[in-house]
Order: structure tokens, then sequence, then C-alpha cells
């Protein structure tokens, strides 16, 4: 159960090798967490997040997912369910692609659409509905700036992460009053191993930020939550600004 | 049966959780409640003044017990009440006082159900010359999770699993309680000051005995020399010749103030270190040094806070956390370093009381013990609290000392065994009172009670 301070005891993270998961993980369990899932595709690097958490004293398990599986997505979160109650779910995984081969090669497209959209649509679905057999919990699903206005230099993975953020947003109001609460986290440019080598965007962000941002918003029960918070007046600027100027802009 | 699904708190309105609350009106209907509860199981509530989550359960029942609300037979000669487990003590007194009787502990509101009262093993201002709530009960009905019916008296280990269990033993029906005879509906009340917190342990333990009722209003916003100044507010039930001539015509009448509820909406942050430091400046001083027999009427005394319905609605959104513990005698030092980091933090408390508690309550689970209990009022949005009130914790437990669960929102679950020793057996009872877990609440689970 969350304590009075919105503190989870449980936390499954879809995506268990995603830095900023990980770095959520880590605050939550120097606090209350003490069961931790991480699922994602079997690998050593999977299995060595497991180990880096169990050493900070959580209860960590691995389980076998695959974003681009919708269709087992039911059968793989229901285990976890049956095992407890999960008091947040962290939808954290998603790929950034790479744009210029993405635009050559559909196929590429469309798995960046599927891993960060359909994917997420499903799993996000499955745990929305565990999470309100249960009663409470928060469903953390990790969007991204990208998705507040498309850009030409990476309009794919922005596109995905739009859809992705519409559907978080939607089902947050679906749940609204059933126990279940729903967090939007859109953070700017982070630094990690999915952005290394790109341009770093001005406002950029570290994991540990994002994670900081996340457990504050499972204290105030946001259901938005910007990192950093400048984003959002940034963002709200940005996206007024008319197609012809916003095309040339440096961003 | 009406059943509808809610999202629950407790009065600290933090951390909500949606379950279908059910509510019996009667033994049938608590059968049947309790037999179809689901496999998430079910919770008794009463009136909902437990701060934290012991009364809600996330995804599954939360039975209102105020449905029993019968009060079925009252011994005016021997002074006892045969009453539901739903009958509140705002009704008790209603009912009682004019036959001169009253309810052998009260709380801080008289807005708690006898049920829950039990459930939580409550105490009051009497605690060091009466004991706690279930010291009164003779016996109670127990409705368990087989659905059979069980009367259990006093002595017996459901009873003393079930007083301060929580309701984690069962749905109490009904209860037979002990009253307190009196002649007045008026309460005769000794206020003194006390300089800092050495000054007024001082004052409680020399005096204290002298008083059925005491309390200490304490500042935890004071700091340097005045930290822990208090007010302390130390009393009896008036004698009928205490009374002016003009209200002995008819003592025993009850007659409690009430003002407008608290709005619903209210703007976020009124209490703040400022407006609190404020408030508790004025308390203070407004108070009189050393004053004597004061008549205050019993609502005034007891309970000021029910004068103003919804009042937990001022610490805004984000709600409130409830603070309660206690440490024994000689670990006065463990109070003087807590106190001191609560005024250090700078915690907006103006509702902070201090009281001496008496002998220890037979309850398995039960809060008191011979010592020092504080509870403050804290609102959750404060920074750093979390980590604060753990660091209490470990205070509260390296001194033998426990926090009250019907207050608690937010214990670290490993703590629980050494603040209450008789876990072990309060678990084992209910492993085979209710092996499928029918009674469990968000509590127990966030707890592993």
């Amino acid at each position: 159960m969350k304590d009075a301070f919105g503190l989870p005891q449980s936390l499954l993270v879809l995506g268990g090798t995603s830095e900023i998961a990980l770095a959520t993980a880590r605050r939550l369990i120097a606090r209350r967490t003490r069961t931790v899932w991480l699922a994602g595709r079997p690998s050593h690097a999977l299995e060595s997040a497991a180990a880096e958490l169990g050493a900070l004293g959580a209860d960590v398990r691995t389980v076998a997912f695959d974003a681009l599986d919708p269709d087992s997505h039911e059968a793989v979160l229901g285990k976890v369910f049956a095992e407890g109650d999960i008091d947040v779910v962290l939808l954290a995984f998603g790929i950034l692609g790479d744009q210029a081969r993405d635009e050559r090669e559909p196929s590429a497209a469309v798995r960046v659409a599927q891993t960060n959209y359909t994917g997420a649509v499903s799993a996000g679905l499955v745990s929305a509905r565990a999470l309100q057999a249960q009663g409470h919990g928060s469903l953390v699903v990790l969007s991204s700036v990208a998705g507040e206005r498309a850009r030409r230099s990476n309009f794919i993975y922005g596109s995905s992460k739009a859809g992705l953020d519409a559907f978080a947003q939607g089902l947050g109001d679906a749940l609204h009053g059933t126990g279940v609460h729903v967090m939007v986290v859109r953070p700017g440019f982070v630094r990690t191993r999915m952005t290394a080598g790109l341009d770093e965007a001005p406002l950029a962000t570290t994991p540990d930020a994002v994670a900081a941002a996340v457990e504050l918003g499972l204290r105030r029960r946001s259901e938005t939550v910007w990192v950093p918070g400048v984003l959002r007046v940034v963002m709200s600027a940005l996206r007024h600004v008319p197609r012809g100027l916003f095309r040339r802009l440096p961003v | 049966m009406s059943a509808e699904t809610v999202s629950v708190t407790g009065w600290g309105r933090t951390a909500p959780s949606t379950a279908r609350l059910i509510r019996p009106r009667t033994y049938e209907e608590a059968v049947a409640a309790v037999r179809d509860c689901g496999v998430r199981g079910g919770i008794p509530r009463g009136l909902g003044r437990a701060y934290g989550d012991a009364a809600q359960n996330a995804g599954g029942a939360v039975f209102d017990m105020t449905g029993l609300d019968r009060i079925h037979a009252i011994d005016a000669d021997g002074g006892t009440v045969l009453c539901g487990a739903g009958v509140s003590l705002h009704t008790l007194m209603r009912v009682l006082l004019p036959l001169g009787w009253f309810v052998p502990v009260t709380p801080g509101t008289r807005y708690v159900t006898v049920g829950g009262a039990i459930g939580a093993d409550i105490h009051g201002k009497n605690h060091h010359v009466s004991g706690s709530f279930a010291r009164h009960v003779l016996s109670f009905e127990l409705l368990t999770a087989d659905g059979t019916i069980r009367t259990v008296g006093e002595g017996s280990p459901l009873f003393e699993a079930t007083a301060g269990g929580m309701g984690l033993t069962g749905m109490i029906l009904t209860a037979t309680v002990r009253l307190q005879p009196v002649e007045t509906s008026l309460m005769a009340v000794d206020t003194e000051r006390a300089a800092d917190l050495d000054d007024l342990m001082a004052r409680l333990t020399a005096t204290d005995h002298r008083y059925r009722y005491s309390v200490a209003w304490i500042d935890l916003l004071a700091r340097g020399a005045a930290t822990g100044r208090a007010v302390l507010t130390r009393g009896d039930h008036a004698p009928l010749d205490a009374l002016p001539a003009r209200t002995r015509g008819n003592p025993l009448a009850f007659r409690p103030a009430r003002l407008p509820a608290a709005p619903a909406v209210l703007p976020e942050g009124l209490l703040t270190r400022r407006t609190v430091g404020l408030f508790n400046e004025v308390w203070y001083r407004r108070a009189p040094r050393a004053r004597i027999g004061e008549l205050q009427r019993l609502s005034a005394f007891f309970h000021p806070l029910d004068g103003v319905p919804h009042w937990n609605r001022v610490y805004g959104r984000a709600g409130f956390v409830q603070y309660q513990f206690v440490v024994g005698h000689g670990q006065e030092d463990a109070l003087r370093r807590i106190v001191g980091r609560i005024s250090a933090h700078r915690c907006p408390s103006f509702l902070a009381v201090l009281k001496r508690f008496g002998e220890a309550d037979p309850g398995w689970l039960s809060f008191p013990r011979p010592g020092w209990t504080l509870a403050l009022d804290i609102p959750a949005g404060l920074p750093g609290l979390d980590v604060l009130l753990d660091e209490l914790d470990g205070e509260v437990a390296a001194a033998g000392g426990r926090v009250y669960l019907a207050k608690d929102s937010r214990l670290r679950p490993d703590l629980l065994t050494a603040m209450y020793p008789r876990l072990d057996d309060f678990r084992a009872l209910r492993a085979e009172l209710d092996p499928r877990g029918v009674f469990v609440s968000d509590l127990s689970r966030r707890l592993n009670l």
C-alpha cells in the first residue's frame, strides 16, 4: 500500500532496463519500496539491474516482457499482479529510433511506433484493469516533450509519444474516481544511453532529476509532471509558435 | 442492503482507495455482507475518525457500521448500556447524561462509534485513572470470518485481540459498556501554564493523581528556553453543589455548541508556520497562568473541535498526518529529543497534546502503556516530513515506545514487532480464526498485521 505521502511499497517497472526507471526505483527503495518487479526482454542488463536494486535492500524479481508482443501482456502482467498488490506501475519502455534511417525504412519506423505507442496502449490497459481491481495504485507513464509538438528532427519518435501521451491522459480521466491514479511524465532531453551521441537540447536533465520529479508527483498525486518544471511554460509557448517559424527554430 | 463503490480515506484525507461501501442494518445483513465480501475481504468502519488507513480496504468491502445504531438496553441503576456497534459516543451522551451517566472514556471527539472505540481501544484524558475504553467493556458480540456470532467476555484471548485489533478479528455487532456516574453535565476545570517541557512534565507528575481528567496542549513551534511550553487543563465532573443556583434545576443538560462546517473547498496553505505560530502564541498568552474550578461544558472540555464539523478540511487537498507515540517513564530524554526535533523542524502543528498515561491495557495491540504520549497534527505536504517522522520512529522504538495504529498512515512496517511485542500472538490468532483473510484493511496490508 502507498502511505500518506504516496510512497509505494511495491513497484512494477515495464521496461526494466530504463535508466530513468532504475533511478526512480533507487529513490523509492530508499524510502518504502521493498518489492520490485523488473519487466523487460531477458538480458544481462535486466539481470544486473535487478542485482543492483537487490543490493539496496529490495526483493527484486525479473519477468520476461516484450512490448512488441501485446498478445502476451495479459498473461505476463496477470502473473505479476497475482503475486500481490502493485502500488505503482512505471511504464518506462520506449525506443528513440534513428530518425534518418526510420524515414528511409518504414518498417523500422513502425517498430518505434509499435513499441512506444501500441505496446504501451496494451500494457497500459492491462495494468489499469489490474490496478482498478485492487482499488488503488498509480500508473506512471513516461511520455516526452517530443510528443507535445512534433519536430522535424525526431517526429517519428515524437508522434509515437504524442499518441502515448494522449492515451495516458484519456486513461487518467477514465480512471478518475476509481482509486487509480495516472500520472503523465514529460521529461525534456534526458542524458541517458538512449540519447548518447545526440546534440543536447536546451534544459537537458538527468535520470535522477526525473526520478525526483516522479517521487514528488506521487506525493502530490499530480496528473502531469514536466522535468524540468520550467518546460511546462516553455512548451506552452512553443506550442503556439506558427509553423513557418517553428520549422526554422534550432530545436 | 445498499452497496456503492466509493473512494475512502481516513480523517487525515491522505492515501484514498476505492471500496464497496456496504451498510448492514441487521445481524442477517451483517452475516451476508461478511459472507459475500469477495476475495479482497472487508473491514468494519465507524464514523471515519481514524486518521490513517485503518478503515479502508482497497478493492474490497468496507462495512459501514453506522446502520447498527440501536441502544438495546440501559441499566440505569447499575450503570451499563448494551448497544449496537454503530452507536456513537455522541448518541450515548445525549441519551445517558439525563440519566446521570457518562461514557467511561472519550477521545477528543464524540463522533466515534462504540465498535471503533473497542477496535482502536481508544483512550482519553482519564487514562491515568481509568485506562482505555476496552477496560470498561464487559462483553461484545463478534461476527467472525466463519460467519458465526460469538459472545466474547473480558479476559478471553479473543477479547484481548479484538481490543485494539483494528477490526481485523471480526465485526463487533453489540457491546455492553460500564458507565461513569455524574451529577452534572459540567466540568470543573483547573488551568495552568507550564513554561517549558520540563516544567510541564514536573507538574503532570506531581499533581495528575488529583484529577480524573488531565491533558496538556503543547506549543511545538516554541523554541529555545520556551521549547515545550504548554497549557494544562485538568478537572473532573462538577458535583451538583458546585453549580450556581440558577442552573441546578437542570444539571444534566447536554447542549454541545456547533458552529458552521468548514467549507468543502478552502484555499491551500492556510496552516503555515507563520499562521500556526501566531495561533499558538495567542493560545498560550490567553490561557490564565492559573485558574481553579472553572465550570465548562462537557463538549468544550472534551471535544472542542467537534464544534466545527469537517475541521479536517483546513489542511487542504494534501491532507494531514497525525503522529502519536508513547514512551515509557524513564524515557524523558527521548521525549525531550523528539520535542526538540519537531520544534527544530518547525512543524506547523497547532493541535499537539501531551498526556501522562496510566497502567497498560490488556489488548494485545492496545496502544497505551505507562509513560508519556504526544500527539500532533502536521500538514502532509510539509517538505521532509516523511523522513523526519521516520527518524522519530527510530527514537520511539529505541526508547521502547510505540506509535498508535489508529492514527498511523506511514509507519515503516519492520518497526512494528519491536513496538508491539504481542503482534505474533495477534497474527497467530488471526491465522487460526480467519485463515482466508476475510478481515483485511489498507492498514493491515501496509503493515502486514
